[in-house]
């Protein structure tokens, strides 16, 4: 599979990244190289090989329903870049 | 349901229903409703670096009970996966849901229309996380400059359902969300406090002419929490989308939001691009295994549901309606049971328990978990009647003070003096007197004018406060009359 520069352009907005003409063009081409290099993982027969869900060999890691103490407002929002009033701020929300 | 005489409605739905675990799905936070701003977090639910989560095994055994009372497959390996998108209701930037694997698979429930039932097809179930509250400083978020978040609700266990889009009409999505809660309900997996927001309706519709095959563009309107809203938001929607094709344009995809006080929904964001979450197996948690051991033991905890119930009540002698009423509610139904347990007719009972407990309920807005009136003793009152102490008159005034005080009916009929005369001798001098008292009454009856006994025999009542034994009033009474 190749990736194209709309793929980079789609994919940098959804990060909502904006790169310049030069760094798409350089992503482009990083981008291919890595994912051609992973490609080689496509030349093995995998028929017979189930989907890997998690790389621990583990499952029904779990825990009981009891209450533990929380944190306070302080600890919360103590690397919080704003806040007020104990709840978290944040500036202008974009919908787009 | 028919457009402008040429399109059909095509809806489906997805419902978020809070999990009324104690803790939060990953972390041992307190779900509790309200509490300070951001009190209810920990590092894992505030998505700080390093904290790992790990599942509540309540949250699971709950979406296994849901899942199985709305009749799905619970899939025996299933994981989850990170949902990712840029809205600051969650801290992480991704919201820990299920993908491609979820709990619960192809179920479904059965609705009824005007009588014509319907099967309306579940897709999926997955377990998530709910997200904070945002406070906007405008009055919309394109508005506000800034707004304030509260992390309490985020990491509340949700399970997601989401119907095939196999509803045609208003009606048929609102039979189908009333019996979609009233399972839920019947399963105590949720407390289904619909205004505090456990549960959440997001409306997938779309249009298309009539005959056609293939589904219309539909647009999703997210986070309806009532009933009501619904309706409305569906009814706007609909028409809207009508008028768009109507006017030879195209339906956009997109999602959309419901402005209650207008009463019209609007336009949040483009599908296409902002809709692409990039899920991807979320590393932090493991897989889940579920065998057909654990499978069964919560099918054991399952209650009676309420299409089982219904059937069983008719099966006692109750109509459909009366059965539809008694169990709509789950706490009802189990205080009907309760009271049958203790004996007496289940026609009676369902009467008294739809008409005047009810009503006395509803008059001063007590449920029926907070009523004052225990089953065991509506039971009583009515034990009563059926023996003759009470007559059904005054059985109605001995509710009324059970509520108010919450004695026994047979301690009120006691105190004060309400016991049904139903001494012979007693009511023969009674009855005595009131054919002295009214001896034109008593001519006309004797000319024919049957009526005429229905006066007397109010006067006997009347004389006697209510209390006479009526039946035996009016045997003895045309016994006199005949003599």
């Amino acid at each position: 599979m190749t990736i194209s520069r709309e793929d980079v352009e789609y994919v940098a907005a959804l990060a909502r990244l904006e790169l310049t003409e030069q760094e798409t063009q350089e992503y482009t081409e990083q981008l291919n190289s890595i994912l051609g290099y992973a490609a080689m993982l496509e030349r093995l027969d995998t028929s017979d090989v189930q989907p890997t869900a998690h790389a621990v060999p583990l499952h029904n890691v779990l825990r009981e329903d009891q209450v533990k103490s929380s944190i306070n407002h302080e600890k919360a929002l103590r690397n919080a870049p704003d806040g007020e009033e104990g709840f978290f701020r944040v500036p202008k929300i974009s919908l787009t | 349901m028919v457009v402008a005489d040429k399109y059909e409605m095509v809806c489906g739905l997805e419902v978020h229903v809070e999990l009324q675990t104690k803790t939060k799905i990953f972390c041992g936070c307190t779900t509790e409703f309200g509490g300070e701003q951001n009190t209810h977090v920990c590092p894992v639910c505030l998505g700080m670096p390093g904290a790992l989560p790990v599942l509540n095994r309540e949250v699971v055994n709950y979406a296994i009970k849901a899942g199985l009372a709305l009749d799905c497959e619970i899939a025996e390996f299933s994981k989850f996966d990170r949902k990712n998108y840029f809205y600051p209701d969650l801290s992480k930037n991704y919201q820990t849901s299920q993908f491609d694997l979820p709990i619960c698979i192809k179920g479904g429930l059965e609705i009824e229309v005007e009588g014509d039932k319907k099967w309306i097809g579940i897709t999926r179930a997955h377990m998530e996380e709910d997200a904070g509250k945002l406070v906007h400083s405008g009055e919309t978020i394109t508005t506000s400059n800034e707004s304030s978040v509260d992390y309490n609700r985020a990491g509340v266990p949700l399970l997601e359902i989401v119907s095939e889009p196999d509803m045609r009409s208003i009606p048929e999505v609102l039979a189908y969300l009333e019996k979609l809660v009233q399972i839920l309900e019947y399963t105590e997996v949720s407390d289904c406090r619909l205004e505090q927001g456990s549960v959440r309706f997001d409306v997938n519709v779309s249009l298309r002419p009539i005959g056609a095959t293939t589904l219309g563009t539909r647009t999703e309107t997210k986070n309806l929490n009532s009933f009501s809203s619904v309706r409305r938001c569906m009814e706007y929607e609909v028409a809207r989308q009508a008028r768009v094709l109507e006017a030879g344009e195209k339906v956009v995809q997109e999602t959309r939001t419901w402005d209650e006080g207008q009463g019209i929904t609007l336009s949040l964001r483009s599908k296409e691009e902002a809709h692409d979450y990039r899920y991807f197996p979320e590393p932090d948690l493991v897989p889940l295994v579920i065998d057909r051991e654990w499978v069964e033991k919560i099918r054991k905890t399952l209650p009676e549901l309420p299409a089982a119930r219904r059937a069983r009540l008719q099966t006692l002698g109750l109509s459909a309606y009366d059965a539809g009423v008694i169990t709509q509610a789950k706490d009802m139904a189990d205080f009907f049971d309760a009271a049958l347990s203790c004996g007496g007719d289940a026609k009676t009972l369902a009467n008294w328990v739809m008409g005047d407990f009810t009503r006395l309920l509803n008059t001063n807005q007590c449920s029926v978990a907070d009523s004052p009136i225990s089953a065991k003793q509506l039971a009583e009152l009515l034990t009563l009647i059926d023996k003759g102490t009470l007559s059904g008159k005054i059985a109605k005034s001995v509710l009324e003070q059970m509520y108010s005080t919450s004695k026994d009916p047979s301690r009120i009929v006691k105190e004060k003096g309400l016991a049904q005369i139903s001494d012979e001798g007693a009511l023969l001098g009674i009855i005595d007197g009131v054919i002295a008292a009214n001896p034109q009454s008593v001519e006309d009856y004797r000319a024919g004018k049957d009526r005429a006994i229905g006066f007397l025999v109010g006067q006997i009542m009347k004389a006697t406060k209510g209390q006479a034994n009526p039946g035996l009033v009016n045997q003895l009474l045309k016994e006199k009359l005949s003599s």
